[in-house]
């Protein structure tokens, strides 16, 4: 395939010239949306008390009459799993609707014991939320190739973009299948230890545009789960779970373009975008859902290679059919599961079992007093307080930890003795600012794994105070800082010797901290001395 | 929330809804069920000469709301391997046992 691969467009060289000169151009653009399954990190199960930790234990040994499905067992729901369905939908900018319910889903699946998931269909707990990411989507003009920036090559000028979603709903997770041969016979084994545990799970519109925007996206969604402490989403346990459902579709035929029939690789490409589109109203007419992915680079993989197959369905005039499919991740490719399909009208009804939830005002309120401060508003305070650039910020915040360690050296900064420099009140004296300690964590100079905020900031005034800069231009600055000080001087002169520690500050501001205590503050009383008395 | 009324289960109708409950029907069974589907539908379908100008509509009758247990275990209601495993027809090492779903 000839296709020229950009970020959220693809272009198609079509193989035939339409004339002479002429090249036809045909753009596809890649419609892409996202379900994310997220097991919650409660103490029990969604409606019964087994443990909600299932990973580990022997098999069957954590179910009840509940989450087994026997007849008569009755489900109680988990008040947290609720609280905690809700905040993820604030987090995420939803609306919290003031009624909501369960429903039962209905499909026949052997890890689905009760035949039904109790779920939520048409009253789910948060509603028409989004989602900001910063997206790099710079393509070099004459090659009309992505720009492989690093993010420290675009620093700030990544770009801002709104993925709506559209719904956050709270379920259970299913039983475990496992494929076996037992007595010479191909078999299901089933464990049930993880069903019922609960399960959020988050379904965005088809906003996203390329594997790369699904990729940042579900970093941010990540890191927020992560921020409001509802999940660990270890992907290796498979508690966030990921479906993407992409389809191709082809932007205008793009006005042939003049091609100089010597230099193939400086053809000029129309940049203009083509004409606005009503999303919704014109998206293809088919999708294609991969199921259960459970990494962001997998995820990538099998969006990339849907999207190829896709464009290469559709430019041999073939339109791609709607199916499920699931992700070989040893091939790297994704394959029909049919088997899926039969099972898709799961007749939901309301959870007679279950009375349905209504929230008041006030306590919608508090939930929004418990959200904490989420990442993106962790990075814009960095980027104010600490003067620190988007690329520096959005590395220290991208961490939890990291962000943590880098916060509590800035409020050690200043302790005085801390840094290990003696005579002076704090870090901020001999320079060390929060871009310093930032460069430190950012470089990998020392591993904040191992050292300690006090350690670093020793570490950093040490390296500060080994550049020193030679006698005479410390003298320069002591006589410079003395003329702009005469108050302090005289102070001085009068007996008040402990304005030599606001005139050794000073000094030391002035060499930004190449210099040491001791030597600034013999010859700041050598040179007052030399200065007449007033 | 309207609903059509189904004067006639076709046969096809009768497969899909045999095929979502997991049961498998003959030909003969097929037949035989699309007029009792028929009947029992339209003696339902009586329901809709009730007047219900002045009565809401909702999906469940005990009129509570908010019914929520705390996130607590309940350790005394977990089951044993074996206990949970006991009304199965077929297990192995601890494994619920059924006749293999092929992934494709
Ligand atoms: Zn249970």
């Amino acid at each position: 395939m000839k296709g020229i691969l950009r970020f959220g467009r693809y272009q198609m060289v079509l193989p035939f010239a339409q004339n002479d000169n002429t090249i036809m151009y045909i753009n596809y653009e890649s419609i892409i949306g996202l379900e994310i399954h997220v097991e919650l990190k409660t103490k029990s199960k969604m409606f019964c008390g087994c443990y909600a930790d299932w990973f580990g234990k022997s098999p069957n040994s954590n179910t009840c009459p509940v989450c087994l499905g026997l007849p008569g067992a009755l489900p109680v729901t988990n008040k947290k799993a609720v609280e905690w369905c809700v905040l993820l939908g604030i987090a995420l900018n939803c609306e919290i609707p003031e009624f909501s319910k369960f429903d039962r889903k209905n499909y026949f699946y052997p890890d689905l014991a009760k035949g039904y998931q109790i779920s939520q269909y048409d009253k789910p707990f948060a509603i028409n939320g989004s989602l900001e990411i910063n997206t790099n989507q710079l393509i070099n003009q004459s090659t009309n190739k992505p720009i492989n920036a690093t993010m420290k090559q675009l620093n700030n000028e990544t770009m801002k973009k709104k993925i709506r979603i559209r719904r956050v709903h709270l379920e259970e997770d299913t039983g475990k299948l496992l494929h076996d041969v037992v007595g010479g016979k191909r078999v299901s084994l089933i464990d049930f230890n993880r069903s019922g545990v609960p399960l959020v799970e988050i379904v965005t519109e088809p906003d996203i545009r390329s594997s790369e925007e699904a990729r940042i996206f579900l970093k941010k969604l990540y890191q927020i789960i992560r921020c409001i402490g509802i999940s660990d989403a270890d992907m290796e346990k498979g508690s966030l779970r990921i479906e993407p459902n992409i389809s191709v579709r082809e932007t205008s035929l793009r006005a042939s373009v003049k091609q100089s029939l010597s230099a193939q690789t400086d053809i000029k490409i129309a940049t203009s975008p083509s004409a606005p589109r009503n999303d919704t109203n014109d998206l293809p007419s088919y999708k294609v859902e991969v199921k259960n992915i459970n990494s962001f680079s997998f995820t990538r993989k099998a969006i990339d290679f849907e999207i190829a197959r896709h464009i290469d369905l559709l430019n041999h005039g073939e339109t791609p059919i709607q199916e499920t499919r699931g992700w070989d991740e040893k091939k790297g490719i994704t394959y029909s599961q049919r088997s899926k399909e039969e099972a898709h009208d799961y007749r939901y009804f309301p959870e007679p079992d279950i009375p349905p939830i209504r929230w008041a005002e006030s306590q919608i309120s508090n939930f929004k007093l418990q959200i904490p401060e989420l990442p993106n508003v962790k990075l814009a305070r960095f980027m104010k307080d600490y003067q620190l650039s988007e690329y520096d910020a959005i590395i220290l915040t991208d961490e939890k930890e990291t962000a943590e360690y880098f916060e509590k050296t800035i409020s050690l900064k200043d302790t005085p003795g801390v840094a290990g420099v003696q005579g002076f009140p704090g870090g901020g004296e001999i320079g060390i600012i929060p871009k310093t300690i930032a460069n430190w964590i950012i470089n990998k100079k020392a591993d904040i794994n191992k050292v300690s905020p006090e350690k670093l900031l020793k570490l950093i005034a040490d390296q500060t105070q080994r550049s020193i800069i030679p006698d005479d231009e410390l003298e320069k600055v002591i006589k410079k800082i003395l003329l702009e000080n005469p108050r302090a001087m005289a102070d001085y002169k009068s007996g008040k010797e402990n304005v030599l520690m606001f005139l050794l500050g000073q000094v030391m501001r002035g060499v930004k901290g190449k210099s040491n205590a001791e030597d600034i503050k013999q010859k700041l009383k050598l040179l007052l001395n030399l200065y007449p008395d007033v | 929330m309207k609903v059509a009324v189904i004067k006639i289960v076709t046969s096809s109708i009768i497969k899909h809804i045999a095929q979502l409950a997991n049961l498998d029907l003959s030909d003969e069974e097929l037949k035989s069920m699309s007029p009792q589907f028929s009947s029992i539908l339209n003696l339902v379908s009586k329901i809709k000469k009730l007047d219900t100008t002045n009565v809401s509509e909702t999906s469940q009758v005990t009129g509570q709301e908010n019914v929520f247990r705390e996130d607590e275990v309940d350790s005394k209601r977990i089951l044993t391997q074996e206990e949970a495993l006991s009304n199965a027809k077929n297990k192995h090492n601890g494994y619920f046992v059924v006749d293999a779903i092929f992934e494709e």
